[in-house]
């Protein structure tokens, strides 16, 4: 008797996984089908991606990607993209480590209340200062430049680099620091020898989670830029125009400006919640 | 070498053989605060100056297509903007807009965050898929929506509707913000996903199983366990999409322009008509203020509950 | 030579002084043990000697130098955390041979030194393992090692043992004391533990608030304690004290009665003292004897029975509602209510007056 009890108690363990895998697909599946479906018609031809019904089964074609430059300069766009994000990452974290660095190891009365002002502006709608930065903009000569789609990057994402930074720079051990100190590291060998080395984790997806935001942001980079800076956000916003009836390179295009993003998301989203919630959640 | 240092120094070199070494730890002090001064220094001229402009902007008349006429006129801007007819649809819309789609992704992102919280087959891959959206540029998503998903004719819902012998429903002409909605929902619920599911991660085992000793079934336990412990997760979850969520923009912009008429237009995309379209500087300043004022008040919450995790660590 | 001198050393964080003035002399080659309650100021102590903190007034010299100021790389010292601190991303040989690269030291030089050194704690076929491969036996082991390369003056150690389970922290203990012994160098340790401090020191400064109690052998602090929270810290399990009043005091010693009633003579001098005024009198485990109800100075009841298969000891509850530990031999049988009859010898006792304070003995027989 205590024999049955105990396979029926495995049984129904096992039936409850089943259940609960059966259903979990089911909603990952719905929930990632715009994607999946996105990139099936980016293989259809653009017949084939208007017809009704949709169609699930049809001959792939690679024709929308080999004419990926044909309606617009998608090169350029991308280029825009990778020259913006990139560098403003790059000019974020050198502003953004340094800070971190001080305020994790040399904490000072201000320190907290530094940090948390710090994320207060990140909390400032884009819209509340629209307008003066477009009129400075403009003054400046840098509407539709990728400097200054860059300068605006690396504003906005600098208090979640140094926000995360600081948080991964908290969790290393002031003794091992120290030590470096005993041992007669100069402030700039303690960083790159000791503390560098031992946070590239944190570090590395400070990086992906800055190029993630800046590659998908989509409200400077509609308002600032026309078209010789403009990245990709922008060019496929021009898809929407009435003439854009190009379903298939639509997708061929998003497919292309979204994967490599989607792969950094895929890789570092553990350590993405950190900096997204501000370190709140971990 | 500040003054005071010197003069630290020159009260005790009797018998130090190096006073080029300074003592360290003022040494650290000073390049510690030469290390977070360009942070601080960008981001206040980035907080202060764009700012003090639209403060200033909001008060005075100021269009664009009437260059020079530019006198002091108080709070008139403030007045227009808030009883503008636009005004009321931005802010309704605003609120139906964040409203319905913190309901659905904290509804939605609690049960799938616990569902895919226990062990089955291939939960890796299914929570790479459930997270992916978050991860598509905006500008991508409101496109595939409109074009792949919510056509009434060629798109995907349509054949759904069709297969079940209803109406293909013209999303867009009919219901213009619950398209908008869903198409913010879709983007979001990831993230609360993501968030959730990560917090569920630290949920104590032993007190799990501690609960089921005292013999709490499955309710019970999400119920009296689950959710108690998700509730601050959930909270910062509400606060930061409440941020992000009073400034959609893109997803207006490539679907709908605001249309039609104004029924989706939200606080964000009424500004920028204002200032982009119609040129009215003056106006759109003072309701970029009010904007601020709002994402303020969920701020207040969001910077004081991260501060109090921050004393707690 | 390795001297190092403190002089009216003084150190506050804001409002709060940790340390209140520390005048303190370290030998050449001495085992100097820092020990007090969590919080008496004593990690903060070392972390001033290596220069990790700032100095709020007073000086540090190392042999005639002062190093108050000096970077704490540039003073001669090397330091052993608690953590262990070791570089996670180095081997043990490049953890090792870190701060001689940094000071610029020619390859072969340090090739040996770190080889020296890793013969010298058996570290040899760990070399080219990263930190966390190793047990936490061996991590002390390279953190020490870290600290043997640079040939320091000083070695200071900020609790190591702390984070080793009970049986290796005896056989580090063991091997610490063989290393000071074979280098023959001084070494500042600090510890809460007062085994490590009465078996690894030549030298025990006891701290407690900020301030020192007593410096001193570790016999002298065990036998003659300056004062009663000296007295109290060392030795395990804890001395006894009892209170009770002066009744009359002459050149052989002290009458004291206890709150139970009985009555002794202390040999302790008895100038400056009034008749009536309230002592605590203290008495090690060791130092009473458990006896016939009918014998005993006191009565008592027996409380809690500790077997520790040696000894065992012995809770005991007077009338009074005093306490007093006891140490029987490992077979003694009473049990738990029994009342015991408890002796000891008056010569045993020590006297603390009303502000903490031992009073001088007339004659010590140790």
């Amino acid at each position: 008797m205590i024999n049955s009890n105990i396979l029926s108690l495995k049984n129904s363990r096992r039936l409850n996984t089943l259940i609960i895998g059966v259903f979990a697909w089911t909603v990952a599946l719905l929930i990632f089908f715009p994607i999946l479906w996105m990139i099936l018609t980016s293989f259809k031809t653009e017949i084939d991606a208007f017809a009704t019904p949709p169609q699930l089964f049809f001959t792939p074609t690679l024709e929308n990607y080999a004419l990926i430059n044909e309606r617009s300069d998608y090169f350029h766009f991308a280029w825009n993209s990778v020259v913006v994000s990139f560098g403003s990452t790059i000019i974020g974290m050198l502003i953004a480590v340094p800070a971190a660095y001080s305020m994790a190891f040399f904490e000072t009365r201000r320190t907290k209340s530094t940090l948390l002002w710090m994320l207060s502006t990140k909390m400032l709608p884009p819209v509340g200062v629209l307008v003066p930065i477009y009129l400075l903009f403009k003054d400046f000569g840098l509407l539709d430049t990728r400097t200054g789609l860059t300068v605006i990057y690396t504003l906005i994402n600098l208090p979640i680099m140094v926000w995360m930074a600081y948080t991964y720079f908290k969790e290393i051990p002031k003794e091992v620091l120290e030590a470096a100190r005993m041992d007669g590291a100069t402030v700039a060998q303690e960083i790159y020898r000791v503390l560098l080395p031992m946070s590239k984790g944190g570090l590395a997806s400070t990086v992906l989670l800055s190029l993630i935001l800046s590659w998908n942001e989509a409200f400077w980079s509609l308002n600032l830029t026309a078209s010789a800076a403009a990245p990709l956000t922008a060019l496929i916003a021009s898809y929407s125009s009435p003439e854009g009836l190009f379903w298939a390179k639509l997708s061929a295009v998003s497919t292309l400006a979204c994967a490599p993003i989607l792969i950094f998301g895929w890789i570092s989203q553990k350590q993405l919640v950190r900096g997204l919630s501000f370190g709140a959640v971990k | 070498m500040s003054l005071s240092t010197v003069e630290t120094l020159s009260s005790r070199t009797t018998g130090s053989q190096d006073a080029s070494i300074v003592s360290i730890a003022k040494k650290n002090a000073r390049v510690s605060r030469y290390m977070v001064s360009p942070s601080v220094l960008v981001l206040l001229l980035w907080m202060i100056v764009p700012l003090s402009m639209t403060i200033y902007f909001s008060l005075i008349r100021y269009n664009l297509l009437y260059p020079g006429e530019n006198e002091f006129v108080g709070f008139e801007n403030y007045e227009f903007f808030l009883t503008d007819e636009g005004f009321f649809a931005g802010m309704g819309n605003t609120l139906l807009l964040v409203g319905f789609t913190l309901l659905i992704t904290v509804v939605l992102g609690v049960l799938i965050s616990v569902l895919v919280n226990k062990a089955f087959w291939g939960r890796g891959i299914v929570r790479v898929m459930l997270i992916s959206p978050f991860f598509i540029m905006p500008t991508v998503n409101a496109l595939v929506w409109k074009n792949l998903l919510l056509h009434p004719v060629s798109g995907v819902f349509a054949a759904v509707w069709t297969f079940f012998g209803a109406e293909p429903i013209d999303w867009f002409t009919h219901y213009p913000l619950t398209a908008i909605i869903m198409i913010v929902s879709w983007q979001w619920l990831p993230f609360a996903i993501l968030i959730l599911m990560t917090a569920l991660q630290s949920l104590d085992q032993e007190q799990q199983e501690a609960a089921r000793l005292d013999g709490a079934g499955p309710w019970a336990l999400f119920y009296h366990i689950t959710l108690p412990h998700l509730a601050r997760p959930i909270a910062v979850v509400v606060m930061i999409e409440t941020i992000f969520l009073l400034s959609i923009f893109a997803e207006i912009f490539t679907t709908t322009g605001g249309g039609p008429g104004y029924e989706t237009t939200n606080l964000a995309y009424l500004i920028y008509s204002q200032a982009l379209l119609q040129f009215d500087v003056g106006l759109a300043s003072a309701g970029g203020l009010i904007a601020v004022l709002l994402a303020n008040i969920a701020a207040f919450f969001l910077v004081r509950m991260i501060g109090k995790n921050l004393t707690e660590a | 030579m390795s001297n190092l001198t403190i002089k009216n050393l003084k150190k506050s964080y804001a409002d709060t002084e940790i340390l209140k003035g520390i005048n303190l002399d370290i030998k050449d080659h001495e085992f100097v043990v820092f020990v007090g309650p969590s919080g008496c100021g004593k990690s903060t102590l070392l972390r001033t000697i290596a220069g990790l903190e700032e100095a709020t007034s007073g000086n540090i010299y190392l042999d005639e130098r002062e190093i108050t100021d000096v970077a704490p790389a540039k003073r001669d010292l090397a330091m052993v955390f608690q953590t262990y601190a070791l570089y996670p991303h180095m081997t043990v040989r490049k953890n090792m041979s870190f701060a001689l690269e940094l000071a610029g030291t020619n390859k072969s030089e340090i090739e040996t030194k770190v080889n020296e050194a890793a013969r010298i704690l058996e570290l040899q076929p760990l070399l080219d393992r990263k930190p966390k491969e190793l047990s936490g036996g061996q991590r002390q082991r390279v953190a020490i090692g870290r600290s043997i390369v640079r040939h320091p003056k000083v070695f200071l150690f900020d609790e190591p043992l702390s984070n080793l389970d009970a049986a290796l922290r005896v056989q580090m203990r063991l091997e610490l004391a063989r290393l000071h012994h074979d280098l023959n160098a001084t070494m500042i340790y600090v510890t809460h533990d007062q085994i490590e401090a009465m078996t690894l020191a030549d030298k025990v400064v006891v701290l407690n608030q900020g301030h020192i109690e007593q410096v001193g052998t570790p016999m002298e602090l065990y036998h003659r304690p300056a004062n009663q929270f000296v007295a109290g810290f060392m030795g395990m399990p804890k001395m006894s004290f009892l209170p009770g009043q002066i009744i009359a005091g002459d050149n052989s010693g002290l009458q004291v009665q206890l709150a139970s009633g009985s009555k002794l003579e202390v040999p302790v001098r008895a100038e400056g003292l009034t008749k009536g005024s309230t002592i605590t009198l203290g008495i090690r485990p060791e130092h009473i004897q458990v006896t016939d109800q009918q014998e005993g100075r006191f009565k008592g009841r027996l409380d809690v029975t500790e077997h520790l298969g040696s000894d065992t000891f012995c809770y005991v509850q007077t009338s009074a509602k005093e306490t007093l530990t006891v140490r029987t031999p490992g077979d003694f049988s009473g049990r738990f209510g029994d009342t015991v009859g408890l002796n000891f010898d008056a010569a045993h006792c020590h006297l603390f007056g009303s502000d903490g304070r031992s009073l001088e003995r007339i004659q010590s027989n140790f």
